[in-house]
């Protein structure tokens, strides 16, 4: 009992909880900017296979790390797009629309990968982004590990939050994305297109998406195997729910199921007589948990799911 | 006066229906202008045109001595048009300041000058009186401030000609005076003014000059000086349809009666101990100004809401709060007050919601399976009989227009030979041929020895029908008076909530 508690104030656990967010935190953010616009984005765990594969791929054909996740938010805004112009000027159910994006997403990925390495062959490497090695402040103890010693593209999801928030908030844009997910008429009578914002929107969402697939074959792992998003997406749309539309408490949740998953994972090595599935469960059963309490009193976006034609009521 | 605006030979057509056909109107500086006409004579197309939000087929729009890009409502807004939409274009989960600056700044300034947009907006709201809370949401607000928020959105754009569709559909009397009031305020600081309506009335007292548009044509314009409310219904109208006359018959034993009940809907008491008797081939009027009690009243009586307390019975059968598939079975039959919302399922073919309300009998299935042959048969019967037009039975009802969705509802009704009929606001939103339909068959119904209820807001419409009228004022019924001794003095002292309660009836 005591040793489940000691693993609370190891900070090797504390920094595998930025480290599984990182992921998170670029897909929710993603999930989130479609959804304010109006648009539901279930092309995600697809689009993160991809950002995986492509980011994975690129390195490997012999790019840069940073042209890595270039490459990989590009493919995931082209991918994007497609949902978009299914679900936004044709008006597409959203959600059909999405499984399929997901399905075909998914399922290209390991196409495209399968034309580089053959069945059989060990998953090639990749040299993967290092923890940050800042002087001085990386060793600090305790916090050095885990704020300052992570691999560059968790500061880069940091960033991200903190700037969506910022758009969302505080810019004109930000307002127009935002009136676009509630009354997409509004906008259009102001003399702004509501179709383009979304596209927009989607195309942007799904680049974060991208980013986030990418960053697990870039830096948690050094290579691609194709079932490695393992449901990271669908989580991400129910922390959009969690996090009432709000960038701040998106974080707040993505680090919350990250510190669950990584903290059942030093538990199944300490606690024993407990079948390891239970606590591989834990996380996702805690996140439904703080969903039913969080959701009921989220907004949702007014026209969300709901397609805008012009002209029409 | 100058001319600010020159809508010219203006055409626009939805497939085969001409919305309209080369229309022009001019509209002078400081000026109110309105645009008058029935449902669907193509006033709101013509300033969806104006607007930007339609492109023309035909026709050329000028505003201040230039021409406006077709369908684009940003060069409106530029060339200083601002127009307030009959259904309102704000955003309930955003804030009155949001809904204001959307649109105002450059899409990609890296902050939205809210500081400046707030003072600008008090300023506003300061000098046009509209007095708004620019922190408030949205949701949170009246009809009337959300109409105030959509004119400072106009005005925060710097508009000079201000367009209103039908602004006065949603506000009660005080408020509409008060708009009006507003409205001259801002034609003295220049402005010029365009308000869509069909109320007779109010555009005697508000507008300058009248345009009148029947068909999708201008047919007259007027100065207020040189017109009367006589002569704009008959151009409104053109020839007028006449409506049925009610004759004078035998009426028989009481049939629907409610004794002193009591209904609670979102468990606020909307019915306050209510009485009434409707007795077979009689129409019972129940009149008042929306929002005292109809909801509930038309929930209770087809069945949707049980009564709290009190008594409803038919021919003696208790029957409050058995269900709508139960009072169906017993013989009532409902025209629901939102058509589209509880009559029908638009997406399903006419022939199934012809036997929507008994799909459980006999008639229709046999061994849990529907019968098509008998409903199709059903529901071609019923568009010969109640004349729906552009009707067959396999198209989406939602294809129909308002007047002939009412049209097969009521045939649904009728066809059963009804013990008692629930018609809530039978007509609502319908033109004048369609209405004329309605009444007669109303009529037909009572002829038959039907019990009708007739909850209406028009008054017209419920004295030209009804027998006997109750006013409904804050869940309320009055006591009943002969339609022979409602002259509208009385109806509106009854309408106001002045009667004589039973124990010191006369």
């Amino acid at each position: 009992m005591i040793e489940s508690l000691d693993l609370l104030f190891s900070a090797s656990l504390w920094a595998a909880v930025l480290r599984i967010a990182t992921p998170l935190i670029f897909g929710v953010l993603g999930a989130l900017l479609c959804e304010r616009a109006g648009v539901l984005n279930l092309g995600i765990e697809g689009i993160m296979t991809m950002g995986a594969m492509i980011g994975w791929l690129s390195v490997f054909l012999g790019a840069d790390l940073w042209t890595g996740l270039l490459v990989a938010a590009a493919a995931g805004a082209l991918i994007g797009l497609l949902h978009a112009l299914l679900t936004v000027p044709l008006g597409l159910s959203q959600h059909v629309s999405g499984l399929g994006i997901t399905l075909f997403a998914a399922a290209l990925a390991y196409y495209l990968y399968r034309l580089i390495v053959t069945v059989g062959e060990s998953p090639p490497t990749i040299e993967p982004f290092r923890p940050l090695d800042i002087p001085i402040l990386s060793d600090v103890p305790f916090l050095g590990p885990v704020l300052f010693a992570q691999a560059a593209p968790t500061y880069l999801a940091l960033i991200s939050v903190a700037v969506i928030a910022y758009v969302l908030a505080r810019t004109p844009l930000g307002l127009a994305i935002r009136m676009t997910g509630e009354n997409p008429h509004t906008v259009e009578s102001q003399g702004l297109d509501p179709t383009l914002i979304r596209i927009g929107c989607v195309m942007a969402g799904s680049a974060l998406m991208a980013l986030g697939g990418a960053f697990l074959t870039t830096a948690a792992f050094n290579s691609f195997f194709p079932e490695m998003v393992q449901g990271r997406g669908w989580i991400c749309i129910a922390l959009v729910v969690f996090s009432s539309w709000r960038p701040g408490k998106a974080l707040l949740g993505a680090l919350l199921f990250a510190f669950l998953d990584a903290y059942q994972l030093r538990l199944q090595a300490v606690v024993e007589g407990v079948p390891y599935q239970l606590f591989l469960m834990a996380p996702y059963l805690l996140s439904i948990v703080a969903l039913i309490l969080v959701a009921r009193r989220a907004r949702v976006p007014e026209a969300l799911m709901t397609p805008y034609r012009r002209g029409e009521r | 006066m100058s001319t600010v605006l020159r809508l010219e030979r203006i055409t626009k057509s939805f497939g085969s229906v001409t919305a309209n056909d080369h229309v022009t109107l001019e509209l002078k500086e400081g000026e109110i202008l309105a645009l008058l006409g029935e449902n669907g004579a193509g006033k709101t197309t013509l300033m969806n045109i104006l607007f930007g939000h339609y492109a023309a087929d035909e026709g050329t729009v000028k505003v201040f001595g230039k021409s406006l890009p077709s369908g684009r409502p940003r060069a409106a807004i530029r060339a200083g048009v601002g127009m307030v939409h009959q259904h309102f274009t704000l955003a309930g989960n955003l804030s009155v300041l949001d809904n204001v600056m959307l649109g105002s700044e450059p899409l990609f300034r890296v902050r939205s000058r809210r500081a400046e947009g707030r003072a600008r907006l008090l300023a506003l709201s300061e000098r046009f009186g509209l007095s708004v809370d620019p922190d408030a949401r949205v949701s949170g607000l009246s009809v009337g401030e959300r109409q105030r928020v959509e004119i400072l959105k106009a005005l925060y754009r710097d508009a000079r000609i201000l367009i209103l569709d039908e602004p006065t559909a949603v506000l009660a009397r005080p408020e509409a005076l008060r708009l009006f009031d507003t409205l001259q305020s801002m034609t003295r600081q220049g402005l010029s003014i365009i308000f869509i309506s069909h109320k007779l009335n109010e555009v005697m007292a508000a507008a300058n000059r009248i345009a009148v548009l029947r068909g999708g044509r201008k047919v007259a314009e007027r100065t207020n000086a040189e017109t009367s409310p006589e002569e704009l219904a008959e151009l409104m109208v053109g020839s007028r349809v006449t409506r049925p006359k009610r004759e004078a018959h035998a009426i028989g034993a009481p049939r629907l009666v409610a004794e002193d009940v009591t209904v609670h809907l979102d468990s606020k008491p909307s019915l306050k101990g209510v009485s009434f008797t409707a007795h077979a081939g009689e129409i019972l009027g129940i009149i008042g100004v929306s929002g005292n009690g109809q909801v509930a009243l038309g929930s209770l009586l087809s069945g949707v809401a049980a009564p709290e307390t009190g008594r409803l019975t038919l021919e003696g059968r208790e029957i409050g709060g058995l269900g709508p598939r139960a009072l169906v079975a017993e013989g009532v039959g409902r025209i629901p007050e939102d058509r589209h919302a509880e009559g029908i399922v638009g997406e399903l073919p006419v022939w199934e919601n012809g036997v929507l309300e008994r799909l459980a009998t006999p008639r229709f299935s046999s061994h849990g399976f529907v019968r098509r042959g008998a409903a199709r048969s059903h529901a071609a019967g019923l568009i010969k009989r109640f004349d729906v037009r552009g009707a067959t039975p396999e198209m989406r009802i939602r294809l129909l227009s308002g007047g002939n969705i009412q049209k097969l509802i009521l045939g649904r009704v009728l066809a059963v030979a009804p013990k008692v009929i629930i018609a809530n606001q039978p007509t609502r939103g319908l033109d004048e041929g369609a209405i004329a339909a309605v009444h007669a068959e109303l009529l037909r119904a009572r002829e038959a020895g039907a019990a009708t209820i007739l909850i209406s807001e028009d008054l017209e419409e419920a004295v030209g029908l009804s027998d006997r009228l109750q006013a409904i004022v804050g869940g309320r019924l009055s006591q009943p008076v002969a339609a022979g001794e409602a002259d509208s003095r009385r109806l509106g002292l009854m309408m106001a909530g002045v009667w004589e309660e039973p124990g010191n009836a006369d």
